[in-house]
């Protein structure tokens, strides 16, 4: 499937905590020192490595949550999380094509679009539902009945999308 | 009410396998219930197709087993809405005819051929007992089995929805409110859970009940309202996000499939909430995921001023966009519901139709009886636990309550949380009085976990009395309450079972009458004039009648008609509206035009029919009105007094109006002269009745109250029509032979037009 060819090219920059990324690349060597220290410090009772205070810059604390995210994140999460950029990436193509060059057979792009986005959707579920910081949350939900949810919906999804596509 | 005593009086050494087994019993029992209570229209009457939309329905699903699914699907009508024809596979809502139809397949398939007529109006008794169970099911996410069991009693015999669903009406609500209740429960499950299959099962049934009614906006707003209001309460949880998400992007993308849906949902504004609510749960999912990295109190606020910022942006876009157009705005059925004078002033088509008109306060009881004053309480005993389940509840309470004052159609959707609020009440009574114990702890706690048990041992607890309580605990309050609300339960069984059998149960095709006796007199007009049509007129011949009746004649009469009831064309409707609302010399100039054959008008002067057209003429000239306000005025319908009569102080427009003369024509000839009677508007008529020059009369049904004209060919000498019975009433006097005179009439006038 081209799509799964094409899902391992997107540049780092694709992947979706990174939007304010691109200006943050250099920075987060430099957080550490200039986060300011004030009084009003939150309870950052987590394992963050980064001290951030309530009045960091937002650079900082994009850096911080960006440092935080390389070293916390399951490898299989990453790959979901390029996964998810894809989807992001390709939606908004189609969207642009649509601005630009006018959406006449407007099923196929709405079920181009719609697969984009249902997909994105259904994996940021699963990629939700698998958190294990959510284990709490999602009781009944173990990690392989979420993935059985996920192949279920994005059938449903894409059996859709082809009947509406023509 | 077997039933719900059964809940209560259960073996109190029963274990969970016995319970269950007693459980699927009463639900059984209930569907049983829900069903029989809806055969009353099939016992008194007969198997029969009730009133209007249903005969639409019927002549599509019989169109759907003829013609196989594919032809249905491209069903191009040229036998409604002369001469424009009507795309009717791409303008209706399958999913009723396509049930019935794979109903019908199935049972042929195991060598069981039923008449797809029985099937259809077999329809909606079947499906409410589907309902009772969906109700259980959904009570059961809200509190308990007990609760559950109740709420499907309630809502298997509430008459608000039984009204419509009785055997014969098959109507697109007969399976959408199971449907409702099906998606609102499997929505529930997957909001608890969090889990997407849940949440694409409830987009595949949210499909199905887009593809069965119009009403599955409802839904569309209902749920993301839901969402909405859990995350400004600050109860977002992943949960929610995935529910929310693999619903609206399945769902929305499924509802699209249909063709009379189309790309509504994402053009109109309806469904623009839905879609916002999407984007936010996008918005705030990123946003919690951050918190999660970056723990602190303030993010929090942040979170909520985001979303309230994003809420009132997407607004603003919102109306933006309708301004400029891209979106479609509001349909005027929608303005309706907020203005309820709006489609008064300007869309007369829909606040012609009585069930668009805002409801009456005692039809709440009529409908809910004492689930009614129970609603409250179970809304209150919702915001004492206000889990996300109750939300909803709450949300759907609001909403329903309000748009059941607005319509009366919508009653329907108010009835299911109606029902749902009310079992929780009484359950949570039956909880609190039926306990033999007296809790050590306040009468909050008494609410307890085990309801079942409690319940089952209430007859232990009115022989063993052995400490002398106080208050709530003593046991004489315990039997007062129980008691009364036994009797309740028992009166509301008997008020249901009386509104059914009496005033939901009628067809309305045929109508029902007592003669002096007591007995039952039946009068058929309808379908003798249709029938009468049928076996009397050339296959492709015109029928212009007003728009009620469309449907009808379509399925019984089967000619085509110029209007009905699906009401997609409103000039169209209002040239029919016209033609009978004008002089002779304007109307035979539209009915030309039209290629009209026949004329039917319904007059209910002679019976005492109060729902006739002269009762509704006022619509015809206001919707006529509101395309051509010069030709048409409706103040000229009124004396100068302003009072609509149609006796000797009727204005001149009325007395020359077409609708007028059919109506009356001949009728005072029933009568000794000048006693000519309308016992419909108890008006006394003047005795000279009105002259018919364009039309001849074809038939009469023997109560008079279908009246069927044939509309006169063209002078063969070039006359005018009026000149030619001046001409023949100069010549020789055409003696009237009395009421009967208009059969031979029409017939004579039919052979002058063939030679």
């Amino acid at each position: 499937m081209a799509r799964k060819a094409r899902a391992t090219t997107p540049e780092p920059s694709a992947v979706r905590p990174s939007t304010p990324n691109t200006t943050v690349d250099a920075a987060p060597k430099a957080t550490p020192k200039t986060s300011t220290t004030t009084t009003t410090t939150s309870s950052s009772s987590s394992t963050s490595t980064v001290n951030l205070s309530a009045n960091s810059s937002p650079f900082a604390v994009a850096g911080a949550i960006w440092d935080k995210y390389q070293k916390d994140t399951p490898q299989r999460t990453k790959l979901i999380d390029v996964f998810l950029g894809f989807l992001v990436a390709v939606g908004a193509l189609q969207f642009i094509y649509c601005v630009v060059a006018g959406n006449y057979p407007f099923n196929a792009f709405l079920a181009g679009f719609a697969a984009t986005v249902g997909q994105f959707v259904l994996t940021a579920s699963l990629r939700i539902q698998t958190n294990p910081a959510n284990k709490a949350e999602f009781s009944s939900v173990s990690p392989e009945r979420a993935f059985a949810d996920f192949v279920f919906g994005s059938l449903t999804l894409h059996f859709f999308c082809v009947n509406f596509i023509n | 009410m077997s039933t719900v005593k059964s809940i209560l009086f259960k073996d109190p050494a029963s274990t969970e396998s016995t319970r269950s087994i007693l459980r699927v019993l009463i639900l059984l029992t209930i569907a049983a219930a829900a069903v029989a209570s809806r055969l009353f229209s099939v016992i008194r009457f007969e198997s029969i197709i009730h009133e209007f939309d249903p005969w639409f329905n019927f002549r599509a699903s019989k169109y759907l087993v003829k013609h196989g699914f594919f032809d249905f699907w491209n069903w191009f009508d040229d036998r409604t809405w002369y001469p424009l024809g009507r795309v009717t596979g791409g303008t209706l809502y399958p999913g009723l005819m396509v049930t019935s139809g794979a109903i019908w397949h199935a049972l042929r398939m195991i060598s069981l051929p039923v008449d797809i007529r029985n099937i259809c109006v077999l329809l909606a008794p079947g499906f409410s007992g589907l309902t009772a169970f969906a109700t259980y099911l959904f009570t059961k996410e809200m509190k308990d089995s007990g609760a559950g069991l109740l709420a499907a009693a309630f809502m298997g015999i509430a008459p608000g929805y039984i009204s419509r669903s009785v055997a014969g009406s098959y109507d697109n609500e007969a399976i959408a409110i199971f449907l409702l209740m099906f998606t609102f429960y499997l929505w529930i499950k997957a909001a608890k859970l969090g889990s997407a299959m849940w949440g694409g099962l409830c987009a595949l049934f949210y499909f199905y009940m887009v593809s069965a009614w119009g009403g599955y906006v409802f839904i569309t707003n209902l749920i993301p309202l839901h969402v909405l209001v859990l995350i400004l309460m600050g109860r977002y949880s992943g949960r929610i996000y995935v529910a929310y998400s693999s619903w609206y992007a399945l769902g929305t993308l499924a509802s699209m499939q249909v063709p009379f849906v189309g790309f509504l949902p994402v053009k109109t504004s309806e469904h623009m909430a839905a879609l916002g609510i999407f984007g936010l749960i996008q918005l705030v999912a990123f946003v919690d995921y951050l918190r999660g990295q970056v723990p602190s109190k303030q993010f929090n606020t942040l979170l909520r001023a985001l979303v309230i910022l994003v809420t009132i942006v997407a607004f603003t876009g919102l109306v933006t966009l309708t301004v400029t157009g891209v979106i479609a705005p509001w349909s005027g059925r929608f303005y309706s519901l907020w203005d309820t004078g709006y489609a008064k002033i300007h869309i007369p088509i829909i606040a012609s139709v009585s069930e668009h008109q805002p409801t009456a306060w005692p039809s709440f009881f009529f409908d809910l009886n004492m689930l009614i004053w129970l609603f409250p309480a179970g809304v209150y005993l919702c915001f004492r636990q206000l889990t996300d389940e109750h939300v909803f509840i709450i949300v759907y309470s609001v909403m329903a309550s309000y748009f059941a004052g607005v319509m009366v159609r919508l009653m329907l959707t108010l009835t299911p949380i109606v029902c749902v609020a009310a079992a929780i009440t009484v359950s949570s009574i039956f909880d609190t009085y039926l306990e033999i114990d007296s809790p050590q702890e306040s009468d909050d706690d008494s609410e307890s976990k085990k309801p079942k048990k409690e319940k089952v041992k209430e007859t232990g607890g009115f022989l063993s009395s052995k400490a002398p309580y106080i208050g709530i605990y003593s046991i004489t309050s315990k039997v007062a309450v129980v008691g009364a609300f036994s009797v309740y339960l028992i009166l509301f069984v008997l008020h249901c079972t009386w509104v059914t059998s009496n005033a939901y149960s009628s067809p309305s095709v045929v109508l029902a009458s007592r003669m002096p006796d007591g007995s039952q007199h039946i009068i058929d007009d309808f379908r003798e004039a249709y029938y009468w049509l049928r076996k009397n007129t050339p296959y492709d011949s015109k029928i212009m009648s007003w728009w009620d009746y469309g449907y009808q004649i379509g399925g019984m009469a089967d000619r085509t008609t110029l209007v009905d009831n699906n009401t997609w064309n409103n000039t169209h409707i209002a040239t029919v509206g016209k033609a009978m609302a004008s002089s002779e010399e304007v109307s035979y100039d539209i009915l030309r035009k039209h290629e009209v054959d026949y004329v039917l008008v319904i007059f209910g002067g002679l019976l005492g029919y109060s729902g006739d057209d002269i009762n509704k003429f006022l619509w015809m000239v206001r919707i006529a009105e509101g395309v051509w306000p010069q030709e048409v005025q409706e103040r000229k319908f009124f004396t100068h007094r302003g009072e609509y009569k149609v006796d000797h102080e009727a204005t001149d427009t009325m007395k020359n109006s077409l609708m007028y003369k059919m109506s009356y024509y001949k009728f005072p000839s029933l009568f000794p002269p000048g006693q000519a009677q309308d016992r419909v508007r108890g008006a006394r008529l003047p005795s000279e009745g009105p002259v018919l020059h364009t039309l001849d009369e074809a038939f009469t049904s023997e109560n008079w109250i279908v009246r069927i004209y044939k509309v006169k060919d063209l002078d063969q000498f070039g006359r005018d029509h009026f000149s030619v019975s001046a001409f023949e009433g100069g010549k020789k006097k055409k003696g009237k032979k009395g009421g009967m005179a208009g059969r031979a009439a029409g017939k004579r006038g039919r052979r002058v037009a063939r030679i």
